[in-house]
């Protein structure tokens, strides 16, 4: 039988420049599609359903991004974080503190600077990016003591972590108003993010006065779903790839991973730092909702909580149920403020029904359209015909 | 000089605590070798194949794997070098399909990464693409095509260490180390995994270790046979010259002067 090498190579010599054409194209394309719905939901949606629920469609597009990066570590390598929205609120203020103080500096004011797609959006986005990279090293940092801590352990650390962030945050300085920024370097002003109260200087702060930017946020429709769309993509190819399956045989045992010649130790940092770094660009999207506001109870436990539980509903490892679950856990404590004091009860007891009658989550590693149900409607619905 | 030894064991061992679990164990594979290891339960086979594949480091001695130095390595890094294993205790990946479990493994020959995958470069499709073509064919040398798409998990037993067997080829290994691969099949089973093992070596060109109970099968097959007994090596030889060995007959029977207290009590 031809080794791996072989066959490659075999492809490799008669690869013709169609067949380079094509797999640029097959790259291109699912993220054509979601920038071209992320337009869809932010020029015609969002009109449509108002200023409430525009909001609540924001909400379900970064708990979307979140919970999928949660998915990546907790999903497919099986590392049980219970720490994720530590992530979040790294990312959150190392954006706000680039956007807010950024702007100042670079601009005099912590109005977002030009229109749609214009330098104070290129600000943003580049925000994000830190965000997330500042999340990524954290995630590093994280990733290592799970080499050599499993289970409920590696979840005690991962709490700890989400709390050290959080008194972290607590324990800065007031934020410097615009007038008062002066020379104070960015690094310098990385502290004053406004300690317990949150990093929410006077409004207006980082509001777009375009209608791009849905409603007053500054996290537009638009830039969330796009980003939706890029979390989601690296996601799917990951888990189809080998190095996905790679991080799915750690899960599934960890001991015949390493005999196959799985590097265990590397997959799972590999997917504590991917997963940080989306869970900081959430954070971005997250602390620029209105401006620029983000408060370090926002971001602690129960947060992490709520993103655990969006994932086990979903399935452990199932793309598609984690991006159906979140939209629903969004939706329904929308509808239901009333009884918003049972949210989490309810929630403690869904995760705990859940755990006993189906472990691996309502879809397991199963994605919605690899369900056998659809087979079985299917088989159904011709026999009926016939 | 000849080609290198597929594997060469220098005199390993291993203790835990004041337990030596095994002790100047030494072996001689050639390329396409068909050997075996057996003896008594306890004796240290199993924990002999960790110590191989780097699960356990051994106190003493050396592992060659196709002329180099491979002991003191990480599991991982030693099966990338061309040694593969299968459990005692089958240890699939139980959720995932059939298919993906040979395609984990095979996936370690990759090279196109993170990048590659979320790129779709040409060289992952085409890698993608080989490991994909690669472990089906696996599967059919297995006779488990008709149950690619199930999942591991809800195989049976047979199958499941068939499974095994495809999962530790698709890493491309030169040394193939087989944990008690007829362990409770029935003669019929059991008929059908001497005729495959023996075709793995023609077919795969791989030398094979193998740990039996089952002596029918570890004579008919094996060419050299070595024999452990509380981690002691207490014969190695042609599988007849085993057989006759007093010291193997004692360790698996016992001695008259063992059974003799309880023959007068």
């Amino acid at each position: 039988m031809r080794t791996l090498a072989e066959r490659v190579a075999a492809a490799a010599a008669e690869r013709t420049v169609g067949q380079r054409l094509g797999a640029a194209f097959g790259a291109a394309w699912p993220l054509a599609i979601g920038i071209a719905i992320a337009v869809v939901l932010q020029t015609a949606v969002a009109p449509a359903l108002g200023d409430y629920h525009a909001r609540v469609l924001l909400d379900a597009g970064i708990a979307i991004l979140v919970a999928s990066s949660l998915n990546i570590v907790n999903g497919f390598a099986g590392q049980f974080s219970i720490g994720h929205a530590g992530f979040m609120l790294l990312g959150g203020y190392a954006a706000a503190v680039v956007t807010y103080y950024g702007s100042i500096k670079l601009w005099g004011s912590p109005l977002v600077h030009g229109g749609f797609l214009g330098s104070g959006d290129w600000l943003f986005l580049g925000a994000c990016v830190i965000g997330g990279l500042v999340a990524a090293v954290a995630g590093l940092v994280v990733g290592l003591p799970s080499l050599r801590l499993r289970g409920d352990y590696l979840a005690i650390v991962t709490l700890g972590f989400g709390e050290i962030c959080r008194v972290v945050v607590q324990l800065s300085a007031d934020v410097v108003p615009a007038a008062e920024v002066g020379d104070r370097s960015i690094v310098e002003l990385a502290n004053n993010v406004g300690g317990a109260l949150g990093f929410s200087p006077p409004p207006p702060t980082y509001v777009s006065p375009t209608p791009w930017l849905g409603g007053t946020g500054h996290a537009g429709i638009f830039f969330v779903f796009a980003l939706v769309a890029v979390v989601l993509i690296v996601a799917h190819r990951l888990k189809r790839s080998s190095g996905g399956r790679a991080l799915l045989a750690v899960r599934e045992n960890e001991i015949a991973a390493e005999a196959m010649g799985i590097d265990t130790s590397r997959a799972k940092v590999v997917a504590f730092v991917l997963a940080a770094f989306f869970a900081g660009i959430g954070g971005a999207l997250y602390a620029h909702e209105f401006g620029v506001t983000l408060g370090p109870k926002d971001l602690g436990f129960q947060k992490s909580i709520d993103l655990v539980i969006i994932v086990v509903l979903g399935g452990m490892g199932s793309i598609s149920g984690v991006v159906l679950s979140a939209t629903i856990l969004t939706i329904l404590p929308e509808l239901f403020r009333e009884f918003a004091q049972y949210r989490m009860p309810i929630y403690a007891l869904a995760l705990i029904v859940v755990m006993i009658l189906r472990p691996q989550g309502l879809l397991g590693v199963k994605e919605l359209w690899e369900l056998s149900i659809w087979g079985r409607l299917w088989r159904r619905l011709r026999g009926r015909s016939a | 000089m000849s080609a290198p030894l597929a594997l060469e064991v220098r005199g390993i061992g291993l203790s835990f605590g004041g337990l030596r679990a095994v002790h100047e164990l030494s072996m001689k594979l050639p390329p396409g070798g068909l050997h075996g290891l057996i003896g008594p339960n306890g004796a240290g086979k199993t924990t002999a194949f960790n110590l191989l594949t780097g699960v356990y480091r051994p106190d003493a001695g050396a592992v060659f794997l196709d002329g180099e130095r491979v002991d003191g390595r990480r599991p991982s890094r030693i099966a990338r070098a061309g040694m593969a294993r299968t459990f005692q205790n089958i240890r699939l990946f139980g959720e995932l399909s059939v298919l993906d479990n040979v395609r984990a493994a095979a996936g370690v020959r990759t090279r196109s990464g993170l990048w590659g995958s979320v790129l779709r470069t040409p060289r992952y499709l085409a890698e993608e693409r080989a490991v994909t073509e690669r472990s089906r064919e696996l599967l059919d040398v297995l006779g488990l095509t008709r149950r690619v798409d199930e999942q591991a998990k809800s195989l049976p037993y047979g199958d499941q260490r068939r499974l095994e067997i495809a999962r530790a080829l698709a890493t491309e290994p030169k040394v193939l180390l087989l944990d008690e691969p007829v362990a409770g099949m029935n003669t019929v089973e059991k008929q059908a995994m001497r005729g495959l093992i023996q075709q793995l070596r023609t077919d795969f060109g791989v030398a094979i270790l193998l740990i039996e109970h089952d002596m029918g099968l570890v004579m008919e097959i094996c060419e050299h046979v070595t024999v452990l007994d509380h981690g002691e090596v207490i014969a190695a030889g042609a599988p007849a010259a085993i057989q006759a060995d007093p010291a193997v007959i004692a360790a698996y029977l016992g001695t008259v002067d063992d059974a003799a207290p309880e023959a007068t009590s």
